[in-house]
């Protein structure tokens, strides 16, 4: 079962399973618990798609974050990644994936008809399209901005030179696009 | 088996938790699918992007087999199209009419070439939705279901043809349309090669093409529909054509 898992083949799943029952009481009991808790009470966010214990996720139920701004974001991952930075102080919304002919995804298939109704019904004045710098992800945001338009402020991440980031080992393409969205100095 | 060629990128399909199966529009194999080993990685999949120029070599142990490549960027189209939805909607029904009508392994050269000089305007000219135009005619050309408009099919006038047959995808004059001429469709200056390819003569003409594609291509390819995208592109050029 354990090489099932993303990341872990037969060889690396032996190693762990090995591992854990060398560490039965530190760390296999625990994890098992811990795994069993998890299994009992995660659930998705019957409101935005994220992860958590209750019908309402933490976010979404919290107050301080009603401040009319919401991220859309592709993936739960990427509300994970986008709490870390902890810039963010308004609510999510979680898409489930990018539209795609190629796998038949349209927007019915992901959660945009229910941003539409959020977008309505919590007062949301400015949506901050989150999705990936790919085509997928592009023209995903693009028809949602289609959708939005004149209802709401629509903003999207910024694309460009990352922090730490060489010049000289970037692609053109992210050349292309700092160059184009290049800002007084 | 092992062939070495340049094309454009058409779509990626993830294949297990690190590789991709691709297509590439090649100069000289036509539309070929292969994996790529990595193709899921951080490093490679930014170059996976659908519309990318890419340099690849082919390699299976017999030709029927699906075989592996492997890919070495030359250009990339995404960044000059992103910040533009029109151009967006460009790149995703050229790749997406690409996919779904092109025999695997078969070579077109001249639809590469006019469809490489097509994915080089978009984004950098405003000419494209009329090369967008004339690109889908000469898909139809190429594949055998080609308009003829160089004379009316009726009178043989060259002067005066503002139809197309749906029936025989021959140009029919206005005045040997007569009480048919609204179950014509409609032939603009710009599927004539003439005007400027303002956007409504271009939607205009998308009207005519879209018939042909879906009504003898797509029922050819077993009745399967269009490209979603084709139709979002249509309707983004018919939005911009009446705000225009």
């Amino acid at each position: 079962m354990m090489a099932k898992l993303p990341g872990l083949g037969p060889r690396s799943a032996r190693r762990a399973v090995l591992h854990m029952i060398k560490k039965r009481g530190m760390l296999m009991t625990p994890l098992a618990d811990a795994l069993h808790s998890v299994a009992a009470t995660a659930r998705e966010c019957l409101n935005c798609g994220n992860i958590g214990t209750t019908d309402i996720c933490d976010i979404c139920a919290s107050e301080k974050r009603r401040t009319g701004e919401l991220c859309v974001v592709e993936d739960v991952a990427d509300l994970w990644a986008m709490e870390r930075a902890a810039v963010f102080k308004g609510r999510y919304h979680v898409l489930g994936g990018t539209l795609s002919a190629l796998d038949a995804i349209g927007p019915d298939e992901l959660h945009i008809p229910k941003l539409l109704d959020r977008v309505s019904a919590e007062e949301i004045t400015e949506v901050i399209l989150a999705l990936n710098a790919t085509i997928d992800g592009q023209t995903t945001a693009h028809y949602i901005a289609d959708s939005l338009e004149g209802r709401v402020s629509v903003t999207s991440l910024a694309q460009g030179v990352p922090i730490g980031g060489e010049l000289d080992y970037l692609d053109g393409g992210t050349i292309t696009a700092a160059m184009k969205a290049r800002k007084a100095f | 088996m092992e062939w070495r060629d340049q094309g454009a990128l058409l779509s990626v399909r993830r294949h297990g938790e690190t590789s991709a199966i691709i297509e590439v529009f090649t100069a000289e194999h036509g539309r070929h699918a292969g994996v790529v080993r990595g193709g899921a990685s951080r490093k490679v999949a930014p170059i996976l992007q659908p519309g990318a120029q890419l340099d690849v070599t082919w390699r299976a142990r017999l030709d029927e087999h699906l075989g592996a490549f492997k890919v070495e960027p030359v250009k990339s189209r995404a960044a000059a199209v992103m910040g533009d939805r029109m151009a967006m909607a460009g790149l995703n029904a050229i790749t997406g009419l690409l996919g779904f009508s092109l025999p695997e392994r078969e070579n077109h050269p001249l639809l590469y070439q006019r469809t490489m000089t097509l994915l080089d305007l978009l984004g950098n000219s405003e000419a494209w939705p009329l090369a967008y135009l004339r690109w889908e005619l000469a898909l139809l050309d190429e594949l055998g279901f080609g308009l003829d408009l160089t004379k009316c099919a009726v009178t043989g006038a060259l002067d005066d043809l503002a139809y197309v047959s749906p029936r025989t995808g021959r140009a029919v004059s206005a005045e040997a349309a007569g009480e048919w001429a609204d179950r014509m469709l409609p032939l603009p200056e710009s599927l004539l090669g003439h005007g400027m390819g303002e956007l409504g003569d271009v939607s205009e003409g998308l009207k005519t093409t879209g018939y042909f594609l879906a009504n003898r291509l797509a029922a050819q390819l077993g009745g399967n529909q269009l490209p979603q995208a084709r139709q979002r592109l249509v309707d983004r050029i018919a939005r911009h054509s009446a705000i225009d």
